[in-house]
């Protein structure tokens, strides 16, 4: 028993080795907060293209790209789209922290674009037949009303992605940046124990995961509160 | 004064307020409608009749373009806005539209339907005008409650569409539509989707807003409310207007077989 205790304390007390499980946190953090906002915003962007195309006919074009884009995005593995923009796209920028932040925010944006999509889809159309027979634009109508529903209603499989984003940042270790799956290796290689650190590591991704679902259903109740029913019919 | 009044009239007879001509839509090689013309003039109830599948909704839809027009010319404020070059925006301010399944906005409380696009659609223009977004605000927020005050419903200003009867949606998407002060309203089967009980106060909404001198469009089942309300009957078959005349005229004394096959299956 004191052995395990030794072998805990040697992975994360010894030599001050919390700071590097700190510091991997931070970096995986901003990774996958940056990477979500990136995703939101280009696949938010992306379903509204294919959405506006089958429902008015225009943007052909556009939505034909953006096909292509989610068709390559989803098709190919992270690793070599991070590796591709490390190594290649971004070699001289050696801001590696961002430069994973902006691979995942592209990878992510691809699933958020059909999310949202599958959201704005289950919008009755009817919402934006009201909205345009008042004489609201076609954005306007986008944006007060088909939006808001289109982005509750995608909200929990939405959460799903971000959870999954979070585990699939530990890949950025591939191209040396520090975040919170590389720290296990490198103590590892000082203690020679390799059990404690993964474990901790492990648990400090699960309070995160955990952390973050709780946020996230309190986000989803106080946006349900249109759904809520005041004892008129439904 | 009386040559005045004269003149008015005058004008009123001769220039309608919507004129369909030769009017054309199809749905891929489905054919819904066939050449149809009209003209429809200030003050006007017009309602429209016939059996399901004979292109009366999509007739309603046509004359605010939410079905494009296939062919044919829609005139309103003197211009043709089956023309897909017209921004049509500006002319469905002036055209309202109430629709079978209701549609409020489910992510939008009550008053908040009823402001929406009052607000969104002038807030330019009062800004213009010298007004602070504030206060157009709150004029357009004092507007919407008055509106609800007139339907009984101020207390429910705050409550989510979803909470609210069949009946109480579908006044205050009638509302909704009045807070654009349109010079006409379009009526999709308003009452098709209540509940019995509730067709009658809904009903009598939509009298209210007639007797007030609304020019009205509306496509019903109410036998009963049309031969009430109505300035004109329309009655279509097949993509077609098969007779137009006064309530008398078309439901006491029909000429068309199909009027007639039509008036026996429902009245």
């Amino acid at each position: 028993m004191s052995d395990i205790i030794k072998s805990f304390t040697r992975a994360f007390i010894v030599q001050d080795r919390w700071m590097l499980y700190l510091e991997g946190l931070g970096n995986t953090v901003i990774i996958a907060s940056v990477a979500v906002l990136i995703g939101l915003v280009i696949g938010v962007l992306f379903a509204m293209i294919n959405y506006l195309k089958k429902k008015t006919g225009k943007l052909k074009f556009l939505s034909a790209l953006v096909n292509i884009y989610i068709t390559v995005v989803r098709g190919t593995p992270v690793v070599l789209q991070l590796m591709i923009l490390y190594f290649v796209v971004f070699a001289t920028w050696d801001n590696g922290i961002m430069i994973g932040a902006i691979t995942f925010g592209i990878n992510s944006s691809a699933y958020v674009a059909e999310i949202v999509r599958a959201g704005f889809e289950s919008v009755d159309d009817g919402q934006r037949e009201a909205g345009r027979s008042l004489g609201l634009s076609t954005w306007q109508t986008m944006w007060h009303i088909i939006i808001p529903q289109a982005i509750k209603n995608s909200l929990p499989p939405l959460f799903n992605e971000f959870i999954t984003l979070i585990k699939e940042t530990a890949i950025v270790g591939y191209v040396g940046i520090i975040d919170l799956g590389k720290v296990p290796g490198m103590i590892q290689s000082r203690t020679f124990e390799y059990l404690p650190p993964l474990i901790i590591s492990a648990a400090i991704y699960l309070g995160l995961v955990m952390l973050l679902t709780f946020a996230l259903r309190k986000m989803e109740k106080a946006l349900a509160k249109s759904d809520r029913n005041g004892g008129g019919k439904q | 004064m009386n040559e005045n009044k004269f003149d008015t009239l005058e004008i009123n007879c001769k220039k309608p307020i919507l004129s369909v001509k030769n009017l054309k839509k199809t749905f891929g090689k489905n054919v819904v409608l066939k050449d149809i013309s009209t003209d429809i003039y200030k003050g006007e109830k017009i309602v429209i009749v016939g059996a399901s599948g004979s292109g009366k909704s999509t007739f309603l839809r046509c004359l605010n373009c939410l079905e494009d027009p296939n062919g044919g010319q829609i005139i309103f404020d003197d211009v043709d806005i089956a023309d897909p070059k017209v921004n049509i925006n500006v002319h469905r301010q002036n055209m309202g539209m109430v629709f079978q399944q209701f549609n409020l906005f489910n992510n939008k409380t009550v008053l908040e339907n009823i402001m929406l696009s009052p607000y969104t659609i002038y807030k330019k223009k009062a800004k213009k005008e010298g007004k602070k977004p504030k206060e157009f605000k709150e004029e357009c927020r004092q507007n919407a409650l008055a509106l609800l005050r007139r339907i009984g419903l101020e207390d429910k200003a705050n409550a989510y569409p979803s909470t609210l009867s069949g009946g109480q949606k579908q006044r205050v998407a009638i509302v909704r539509a009045l807070a654009m002060n349109p010079k006409v309203m379009l009526f999709d089967e308003p009452t098709s989707a209540l509940d019995p009980e509730m067709v009658g106060e809904v009903l009598n909404l939509i009298k209210e807003v007639a007797d007030e001198g609304m020019t009205m469009v509306i496509v019903t089942h109410e036998m009963g409310f049309a031969r009430e309300v109505a300035t004109r009957v329309i009655f279509m078959d097949d993509g077609v207007i098969a007779e137009e005349g006064t309530p008398s005229e078309v439901f006491d004394n029909p000429q068309n077989p199909r009027t007639k096959q039509f008036l026996n299956a429902v009245l």
